[in-house]
């Protein structure tokens, strides 16, 4: 094992060579932190598409051969079922077959997610009338997003935790929230058994601080390694997210993962209408099914866009900060190397890019 | 043409045998269908409403069915302390019991596959996890290890007393150059899948109850417990109600090795109890939380301290001879051990995995009635299994079921 290709803690075993210590972009100094970029690479194994229309044809054709055949069985399958069906109703029939039967997302090419964006864009079209803007913007290089939250300037308000269900969507019959604020007692250090993360009175309470939890995006994130079908895995700019439509939900993941850090839907998920947010991204906000897996994605429909995830916007105290990793005059990277930041359960080896500080 | 002729003989015939049947045959089967049919209508409300039906939440993730996947996964790998000893020991006492234990495997393995896809959140998109044609994350996830070696040990487990029973069938003996090493690869194979079934929660870093290295060993002794004395049940019910013969020796070898695996088991159980409890740290929690609860929450208390009882009892009853050679005593020193291990090896070791959760939240977990409802329906679905398969088995072995040349 070449200590090189891995940033994160591994035992230096069989080997002379002395282990260095990961030049992590993350926090050290040293400029090296580009060099990250490549250590996840997408690998190279074959999805549904590749398998049937084997190895002859490249992937293009092949996409284009498999949409063809679909759309002649899925137009096969409405017109035999219903004579008299509208245009619509068709269209929206083959969309759902070309849905059910898509690759992962992870491994599709830039045109297959276009492809299976328009087609989910086209689909709430037809089911409600409204459009909305979905994108499937890839990674950008250079970039590596990483979090800050401030111990000193959290008062427990839960703006954040508003403001993150709101702008992704989140199932509101269960209340699901990807951010818990943990109230603690004063004088008990980090006590996280005694915490309160779901507290409802005036804050902030007496003798009490406050410290949030989310899904810290780790580097070496335990949950995608046990994922049996690939269905979450790091993008290049360290967010870890989830193709909801190819997860089966088994929630191995939600077992693996030592941060509380993913929620399931348990039931079907219901936004009223209204309330849906139609800044989407595929592998962020766009609206879940039941029966599948979602974390916080430190909102991807931002922060590709160059903007502040939700909860970064709307904390009142700014306790949070955000930004690129990579980017040395970033405001991340000044809090990182100025202040003394420490990581939760930094003993499993998981590399969260989400630190923790006090004033 | 003349291997299909015979095949399809043996299909008919076997159809012919699982219709007919005494009465009690008849009610039993019937209160088995009656029992499934209600498991799929709490399986289709499930299906309609999702998970949300049943006690999971995001604090306890897993129930009920992974519980019982756990265990089945042990009575199915039980199967090769009969295999090794009839086909690789050569001993003629396991001869007759050897075909039920794999019957036993089989309908195990099939009530498996069935708990894992009721799990699942998208039952309609598990092609997703079909090798070659979804995307199979092999070998970094232990899932797809399980998914791999327990279809596998399903094939291991038709094929083998497929081919001796199809021979038999036709009046000819075996050949034992074709069976055996399948009987061999099975024999490492029931290890293989139930110590990956264990790297499956063992592997986990966040949980530190079953990041354990005793973990995989402990299932595999408290399979070989549980699995025959499942085993033994079975054999007891098959000599009163059918012509079967199976002789009193055969029993008694099978129960010296539950004997021996519920002594390693509780051994085991020692080591454990004393490690998470002369120097308790932040890890034990989810121990103090099974044991004696933790905070006033103290669901699983009444549970695990009637199986550690009920363990101990079987144990020392097993260790007597005089007590182990009598029978009566025998049957149920074996009934108790087995729902000892299933309350243990089942929501015993799952549910505490959960709890305290990651930041220490005490959330408990009760499963709700279609949860119940459709884990009782699986059950019923393995019995109905194996008594096919069981009662197919005997007709040929006993020479009921016989190919007739026309």
């Amino acid at each position: 094992m070449s200590d090189n290709s891995k940033k994160w803690f591994s035992l230096n075993l069989n080997s002379k060579t002395k282990q260095s210590t990961g030049s992590c972009g993350c926090g050290s100094t040293t400029g090296g932190c580009g060099s990250h970029n490549n250590t996840v690479e997408v690998e190279q194994k074959k999805d549904g598409f590749e398998q049937v229309f084997d190895v002859k044809m490249d992937r293009r054709t092949a996409f284009k051969q498999l949409t063809a055949s679909l759309m002649i069985g899925a137009g096969a399958v409405s017109t035999s079922c219903s004579v008299i069906a509208g245009d619509e109703t068709k269209e929206k029939s083959q969309i759902d077959w070309e849905e059910q039967f898509k690759g992962n997302y992870k491994l599709m090419t830039d045109e297959e997610k276009n492809a299976t964006v328009n087609r989910l864009v086209r689909s709430y079209q037809i089911r409600t009338g409204k459009t909305l803007n979905m994108s499937s913007k890839n990674a950008e290089e250079d970039v590596l997003f990483g979090y800050a939250f401030n111990i000193s300037k959290c008062q427990g308000y839960m703006d954040c935790v508003s403001a993150c269900v709101e702008e992704n969507n989140q199932d509101r019959n269960s209340q699901m929230q990807y951010i818990r604020i943990h109230e603690m007692k004063d004088g008990n250090g980090f006590n996280f058994n005694e915490a309160d993360d779901n507290y409802y009175h005036e804050v902030p309470a007496e003798g009490h601080f406050y410290m949030g939890t989310q899904c810290f995006h780790c580097d070496n994130p335990p949950c995608v390694e046990v994922c049996p079908v690939q269905a979450t895995w790091r993008e290049d700019d360290g967010l870890v997210v989830v193709d909801y439509d190819w997860c089966v939900g088994c929630r191995y993941c939600m077992a693996a993962c030592p941060y509380d850090g993913r929620r399931f839907n348990w039931g079907k998920p219901e936004v009223p209408e209204e309330d849906v947010n139609k800044n989407q991204h595929y592998l962020g906000n766009r609206l879940r099914k039941k029966g599948v897996m979602e974390k916080c994605t430190f909102c991807i429909q931002r922060s590709r866009a160059g903007k502040n995830p939700a909860c970064v916007d709307a904390c009142p105290t700014g306790a949070r900060v955000f930004g690129n990793l990579l980017d040395p005059n970033s405001t991340i990277r000044w809090v990182l190397e100025n202040k003394k930041v420490f990581r939760l359960k930094e003993d499993l080896g998981t590399e969260p890019k989400f630190w923790y500080f006090m004033d | 043409m003349g291997r299909l002729k015979v095949l399809s003989s043996l299909v008919k015939d076997s159809i012919g045998a699982i219709t007919h049947g005494s009465k009690k045959y008849h009610i039993w089967m019937a209160f088995l269908t009656f029992v499934m049919l209600v498991g799929m209508y709490c399986y289709s409300i499930q299906l309609e409403h999702g998970l949300s039906v049943t006690g999971m939440t995001d604090r306890v993730s897993w129930g009920l069915y992974i519980s019982n996947f756990t265990f089945l996964v042990g009575v199915a790998a039980a199967a090769v302390m009969l295999v090794m000893p009839t086909y690789v020991l050569k001993d003629i006492d396991f001869k007759q019991a050897v075909l039920i234990g794999e019957g036993l495997a089989v309908a195990a393995l099939i009530m498996c596959l069935a708990f894992v896809v009721a799990d699942m959140g998208g039952p309609s998109v598990l092609w997703h996890m079909i090798p070659g044609i979804g995307v199979f994350n092999f070998p970094n996830s232990m899932l797809t290890w399980d998914v791999l070696v327990l279809n596998g040990y399903l094939f291991l487990n038709i094929s083998i007393p497929f081919y001796i029973l199809y021979e038999r069938y036709q009046g000819k003996t075996p050949n034992p150059k074709i069976y055996i090493p399948g009987a061999l690869l099975s024999v490492f194979w029931a290890v293989g899948i139930h110590l990956v079934t264990a790297f499956l929660y063992q592997g986990l870093q966040a949980r530190p109850f079953w990041n354990n290295a005793l973990l995989g060993p402990r299932f595999l002794a408290s399979a070989f417990a549980a699995g025959p004395a499942l085993i033994i049940l079975i054999l007891a019910i098959i000599r009163t109600f059918t012509a079967f013969k199976i002789e009193d020796k055969t029993i008694k070898k099978i129960a010296l090795v539950v004997t021996i695996a519920a002594q390693i088991n509780l051994i085991m159980l020692i080591s454990e109890l004393f490690k998470e409890f002369y120097a308790p740290t932040h890890h034990s929690e989810s121990a103090y939380y099974l044991f004696f609860g933790l905070d006033g929450k103290t669901a699983l208390l009444p549970w695990i301290w009637t199986s550690i009882s009920l363990n101990v009892i079987a144990t020392i009853l097993l260790t007597f001879h005089k007590l182990r050679n009598n029978f009566k005593v025998l049957f149920f020193a074996c009934f108790i051990l087995f729902v000892a291990i299933w309350i243990e090896k089942g929501f015993g070791l799952i549910v505490p995995g959960f709890i305290p959760g990651p930041y220490g939240k005490i959330a408990e977990y009760t499963p709700t009635n279609i949860e119940i409802g459709v884990t009782i329906g699986i059950w019923a679905l393995g019995a109905f299994v194996f008594t096919i398969l069981a009662k197919t088995a005997i007709g040929i072995e006993i020479g009921k079921l016989r190919y007739k040349k026309e």
